[in-house]
C-alpha cells in the first residue's frame, strides 16, 4: 500500500560519545537513518534518548564520534546550522510562545527563510509585503494539512495540550524540513489524540517525503508507526532493527522488564 | 454564450439546470459560491460555476450515468457537492444527498434501496466509509472523491478524483458543445429533481421524490414571501441531506439567483458567519439554543459592570424589542430611547457577535422553538421567524409574515398552500409542493396521501383566530394523562431546553397518573458552571451525577412546573419526578435522528428500567448503557442514577 520509496542513508551517526563531567550519557553509539523513513529512538527513562536527539541537532556537541549529513562532516554544528541544513524539531515540553495566536507561532517557523532586512519588515514595505503573503500562503497549507483552521486566531497559552503539541508540529513544518526530530510527540496526549498525531505523523511522511526520527515512550505507537527502531539504556545502543526485530531481542525486554543489568 | 442561449430561447425557467444557464448567462459576473479555502474567501461567478457544472456533467456522462440514475453524495457543505447536484440534474439523474455523519452500516440502506452506482464524495473519510460498505451494495461502481488528500495509495478500482472527472469533462464538453444543451433539453419539470431520505423518526428511512416543479415552486414561494434578491448571502453548513438546507442553499439560490457560502470546517462555522454577515440565515432551534447558550457562558464570565448592563438592557429589550422590530405604535417614547440606547451598547455588539448584524430574515424549522428563546433574538433585533413544513412538502408550508409574528405559531399558509386541520386534529396539506412519491414504495405513498390529494402530515395543530397554524406536537405523541388531561411531551420538554444548562430532556405520562422526564445536561453550560464553583468532575456521567447538579436542574424543573402551572390547558402536566441521565443522548446510539431529535419510543423501551423506577417511587436506580464510539468500537457506561422529586404548584386559574 504504502508508496514512499526508502532511500540512501542520509544521516550518518558514528560512535557518538557525550559526557557531561563524570555522566557518561551517550557511550560509543552508531546508527544511521535513512532517507523517507520513519526512525525511532526509545528506550527507559534516563537512557540518552533526548540527549541524542540534542546532538544530532547541534544543541550539544558530542565529545567524541562523528555525524555525516548527506555524506558532509557535521560534527561542529550548531542549532543555527542544524536548521539551514533542513533539520527541525519539536520538543518535549513545548516551546512556544504563549501569548502569541497559531498563525503567528507557526510564522516564526518560516523566519529562517525570510530575506528582508529589518527596516523593511517594520515598516512592511515592498519585498517584505511580498514575502510575507508568500510565507502566509505556504502557513495556510500546513494549517489545512493539521486541520487547525478553527484555532488560527487564538493565542496558543489558551489551547488544550493535544492541541498545543500539533501547533508544535506546525511550526517545524513550516520550516520545511528534510529531517523532522520529534522529541516525545504523543507525551502526555489521550488515545484519541494519540492516533490523530501518528495520522498526521505518518501523513507528513508519505506526502512531503520527509524523513522522521521520533523519540517515544508508548511502544504500542513506536512499534505502529516505525521502519526501524534504535533502543538505548544507561547511554548505550542495545538494539537496532524493525519493530519485530527489537520485540524479540532480549537484552531489549530485559531493559524495560527491569531485570539486572 | 450561444449555448446558454438556446437553452433559454428553447424553454421556460422550469428545471434547475435551466436557471442555472439563466443566471450565467443575465447575472454571470455576481458571485454564486464562495468558500473559504486556506484562509482565504474563494468566489465562483455564476458563469464559472455554470463552465464547473457542465464540464462534471460531461465527465459523469463518460463515466456513463444515464437518465434516470441516481447519485449519491456525501460529505460536508463543499461547492463541488452542490454543483454535482446540478451536474446530475443537467443529465436527467436524480442527486441523492447524504447525512456525512451517518456511520457506514447506516448508509447501506440508502445506497442499497436507491439502487446507487455513483457516488460523489468529500474526502478520504467517506470513501474508507464506502469501500468498507461496497461488498454489501453491489450496485455501487463509481466512487468519486472531492478532496485528494491521502488518497495517493488508494488503488481499488472505480475510485476515481473528481478532478480527473472535471477535467476529461471539461474536454468532452468543448468538443462537443451541442450535448449538454441537448441534455437540458430533454430535461421536464415533472422529473424528479432530488430524493431526499426522511430521518425516520419511526422504522427505515423512505426516500422522497421531489420535481423540479414542486422544489421550484416551494422556492419561489419563499423567494417572493420575504423579496429575495440576488443580492443575499448565506451560509451553507446544514447537512446536505436535510431538505431545509436543500430548499436555502440549493432551490432558493437558484431561483433568486445569490450567493451561498460554504464554511472552512465544521470547526470554524461561528468565525465564518460573522466574517461572512449573511442576510439570510437559517438554522434549527438546536443552533440558535447552542448560541445563545455561548453567549450566556461568556456572560457570566464577563466583569460585573458589563454583566449588569447586559441584564438591565435585557429586560429592557424583552419589554419592548420585539414590539419595536414589528413597528407596532404602541410603544413608549421612554421605552423607545432606551432601546435606541441598549442598540448602541448591547444589542448591536451582540448581533455581531452572533454574527448576525446584516441579518434581514432568519428562520428557524425542524422543531419546535421555546417561546423564550424564540423572544430572544426578537428582542435584539433579529428578525428571526419560524416556519412549518416537512421534507415531504419541500419545507415549506407555513411562514410567519412580517410584522405578523407570533411566538407560539408557525404563522399562515405559504402562497398557493392549502392547509386544513382533520376531524382527529391532524395537519393536512394540499398544493404544487407536495412529494410525487415516495421512492419504491406506492403502499407509503398511498398510506400519507388520501384520495383528495390531501398530504398528512401527522403533525397535531389547530387554527387560531388570526388563521395562524399552531402546531402542538406531533399527533402520534400527544397523548392523555389517566386523568384524562392532554399531554403534549414537546411542548414541555421545549420549557425545559430553553435552560442553558439542559440539552435535552424527554417526558412521559401517557396512560400515566403524573408526569416524569429524563434530562441530559448541557457539558459546556453546567461544566463551566461547576467550574466556578470549584467543583471537580471527571466527565460527563460523573459530572451528571453531582448532588449541586441535580439541585441544579431541579430548580430549572421547578421553574417549568410554576410556569406551566399558569396555564389552565397544562397545568396537570407538571414534571413530578425526574433523573439526569448517565449519558448523552445519541443518534450513534439510534436515540436521536440525525437532525438530532428524539426517537421518544426507543428510548422508553431503552430505558424502560429506569422508568419503571420513576413511577414505582425509588429513590434511585442502577443502569448499564452500551454506547458507541464514533469509530465504530463500543463500550459500557454504568451509573447509580438518583432519582429527584420536584415541587409542582396549583394550578392558577386565569381571570376571566
Amino acid at each position: 500500500m504504502n508508496g514512499r520509496k526508502i532511500g540512501e542513508v542520509v544521516l550518518d551517526l558514528k560512535n557518538i560519545s557525550l559526557s557531561f563531567g563524570g555522566v557518561k550519557a551517550l557511550q560509543d553509539i552508531s546508527f544511521n537513518v535513512l532517507e523517507h523513513e520513519v526512525r525511532a529512538i526509545i528506550g527507559p527513562n534516563g537512557a540518552g534518548k533526548s540527549s541524542m536527539l540534542n546532538v544530532i541537532n547541534g544543541v550539544y556537541r558530542p565529545q567524541q564520534g562523528d555525524i555525516i549529513l548527506r555524506g558532509e562532516h557535521h560534527t561542529n554544528m550548531d542549532s543555527y546550522g542544524a536548521a539551514k541544513a533542513g533539520l527541525a524539531r519539536t520538543f518535549q515540553n513545548i516551546a512556544l510562545f504563549k501569548g502569541m495566536s497559531v498563525l503567528d507561532n507557526i510564522m516564526t517557523g518560516r523566519n529562517l527563510k525570510m530575506k528582508a532586512n529589518m527596516l523593511q519588515q517594520a515598516f512592511w514595505f515592498g519585498p517584505a509585503q511580498r514575502e510575507e503573503l508568500e510565507h502566509r500562503a505556504k502557513v495556510e497549507e500546513i494549517i489545512d494539512f493539521l486541520e487547525i483552521q478553527h484555532i488560527r486566531k487564538t493565542p496558543v497559552g489558551r489551547l488544550p495540550y493535544g492541541l498545543q503539541k500539533r501547533v508544535d508540529l506546525a511550526r517545524a513544518l513550516a520550516m520545511e524540513p528534510q529531517i523532522l526530530l520529534l522529541d516525545e510527540p504523543m507525551a502526555g496526549m489521550n488515545v484519541e489524540e494519540k492516533q490523530d498525531m501518528c495520522r498526521f505523523i505518518l501523513d507528513v511522511n508519505d506526502q512531503f517525503g520527509t524523513t522522521v526520527v521520533l523519540i517515544e515512550h508508548d511502544m504500542g505507537v513506536v512499534m505502529d508507526i516505525s521502519d526501524r527502531v534504535v533502543v538505548l539504556d544507561y547511554g548505550k545502543k542495545i538494539g537496532d532493527g524493525t519493530p519485530d526485530e527489537v520485540r524479540a531481542n532480549p537484552d531489549v525486554i530485559s531493559a524495560y522488564l527491569g531485570a539486572s543489568h | 454564450m450561444t449555448a446558454s442561449e438556446s437553452g433559454r430561447a428553447s424553454s421556460p425557467l422550469d428545471t434547475f439546470p435551466r436557471l442555472l444557464l439563466n443566471h450565467a448567462a443575465t447575472r454571470g459576473d455576481r458571485p454564486a459560491t464562495r468558500e473559504k479555502f486556506l484562509g482565504i474567501w474563494q468566489t465562483w461567478t455564476w458563469s464559472q460555476v455554470e463552465q464547473e457544472v457542465r464540464a462534471m456533467a460531461c465527465g459523469l456522462a463518460q463515466l456513463g450515468f444515464k437518465r434516470g440514475d441516481n447519485l449519491a453524495i456525501v460529505g460536508d457543505n463543499r461547492p463541488r457537492l452542490y454543483w454535482a447536484m446540478c451536474a446530475a440534474q443537467m443529465l436527467g439523474g436524480v442527486p441523492v444527498p447524504m447525512y456525512q455523519d451517518a456511520v457506514s452500516a447506516e448508509m447501506v440502506f440508502v445506497l442499497t434501496d436507491g439502487e446507487i452506482r455513483f457516488a460523489i464524495v468529500e474526502d478520504q473519510e467517506q470513501v474508507d466509509k464506502l469501500l468498507e460498505i461496497k461488498a454489501q451494495c453491489p450496485s455501487l461502481q463509481h466512487i468519486l472523491y472531492d478532496d485528494p488528500r491521502g488518497m495517493r495509495h488508494y488503488t481499488q478500482s472505480g475510485l476515481q478524483s473528481l478532478d480527473e472527472v472535471i477535467a476529461m469533462g471539461r474536454i468532452h464538453d468543448k468538443n462537443q458543445p451541442d450535448f449538454i444543451p441537448s441534455e437540458i433539453a430533454k430535461g421536464r419539470t415533472e422529473d424528479v429533481a432530488v430524493m431526499l431520505y426522511t430521518s425516520g423518526t419511526t422504522g427505515k428511512p423512505k426516500g422522497v421524490c421531489q420535481t423540479h416543479e414542486t422544489f421550484i415552486a416551494a422556492a419561489q414561494s419563499g423567494v417572493g414571501f420575504d423579496s429575495l434578491t440576488d443580492q443575499e448571502d448565506i451560509l451553507s453548513y446544514l447537512p446536505m441531506a436535510w431538505v431545509g438546507d436543500h430548499l436555502f442553499s440549493y432551490a432558493q439560490a437558484m431561483v433568486a439567483g445569490f450567493t451561498i457560502n460554504c464554511p472552512e470546517s465544521g470547526d470554524t462555522v461561528m468565525n465564518d458567519l460573522r466574517e461572512i454577515g449573511p442576510t439570510y440565515y437559517f438554522a434549527p432551534p438546536r443552533v440558535f439554543e447552542n448560541l445563545l447558550t455561548t453567549v450566556m457562558i461568556r456572560m457570566e464570565d464577563a466583569s460585573a459592570m458589563k454583566r449588569s448592563m447586559f441584564h438591565y438592557f435585557m429586560t429592557v429589550a424583552k419589554r419592548c424589542g420585539s414590539d419595536i422590530l414589528d413597528q407596532k405604535p404602541n410603544v413608549a417614547a421612554s421605552d423607545r430611547l432606551l432601546y435606541a440606547l441598549g442598540n448602541l451598547l448591547i444589542y448591536g455588539p451582540l448581533r455581531n457577535v452572533l454574527g448576525m448584524s446584516r441579518v434581514r430574515v432568519a428562520y428557524t424549522a425542524g422543531a419546535a422553538i421555546g417561546p423564550d428563546l424564540f423572544r430572544f433574538y426578537r428582542s435584539i433585533g433579529v428578525n428571526l421567524k419560524q416556519l412549518y413544513g416537512a421534507t415531504e412538502t419541500c419545507a415549506a408550508v407555513c411562514l410567519q409574515p412580517d410584522r405578523e409574528i407570533k411566538f407560539d405559531s408557525v404563522g399562515k399558509p405559504a402562497p398557493g398552500v392549502e392547509v386544513k386541520i382533520s376531524d382527529n386534529g391532524e395537519v393536512l396539506v394540499r398544493g404544487k409542493l407536495l412529494l410525487k412519491e415516495y421512492y419504491k414504495r406506492p403502499d407509503a405513498t398511498a398510506e400519507v396521501i388520501d384520495a383528495d390529494g390531501w398530504f398528512h402530515t401527522g403533525d397535531a395543530g389547530f387554527f387560531d383566530e388570526d388563521g395562524h397554524l399552531k402546531i402542538i406536537d406531533r399527533a402520534k405523541d400527544v397523548g392523555k394523562l389517566s386523568n384524562a388531561a392532554i399531554f403534549a411531551p414537546n411542548y414541555i420538554e421545549n420549557k425545559l431546553k430553553f435552560f442553558p444548562h439542559i440539552k435535552e430532556a424527554v417526558c412521559f405520562g401517557h396512560d400515566r397518573d403524573m408526569v416524569c422526564a429524563f434530562i441530559n445536561i448541557d457539558m459546556g453550560a453546567v461544566g463551566n458552571w461547576a467550574e466556578r464553583r470549584g467543583l471537580p468532575y471527571s466527565g460527563y456521567t460523573d459530572l451528571a451525577a453531582k448532588p449541586e447538579v441535580l439541585e441544579l436542574i431541579r430548580e430549572c424543573v421547578e421553574q417549568v412546573n410554576a410556569d406551566l402551572s399558569h396555564d389552565a390547558m397544562v397545568a396537570e402536566t407538571q414534571i413530578h419526578r425526574f433523573l439526569v441521565l448517565h449519558k448523552e443522548l445519541d443518534p450513534d446510539d439510534d436515540e436521536l435522528t440525525r437532525t438530532r431529535k428524539v426517537r421518544r419510543g426507543f428510548v422508553a423501551e431503552k430505558y424502560c428500567v429506569l422508568i419503571d423506577a420513576l413511577y414505582s417511587g425509588k429513590t434511585s436506580q442502577f443502569i448499564e448503557t452500551q454506547v458507541k464510539f464514533e469509530d465504530g468500537r463500543t463500550g459500557k457506561v454504568a451509573a447509580d442514577l438518583p432519582i429527584c422529586e420536584a415541587k409542582t404548584f396549583p394550578a392558577l386559574k386565569k381571570a376571566a
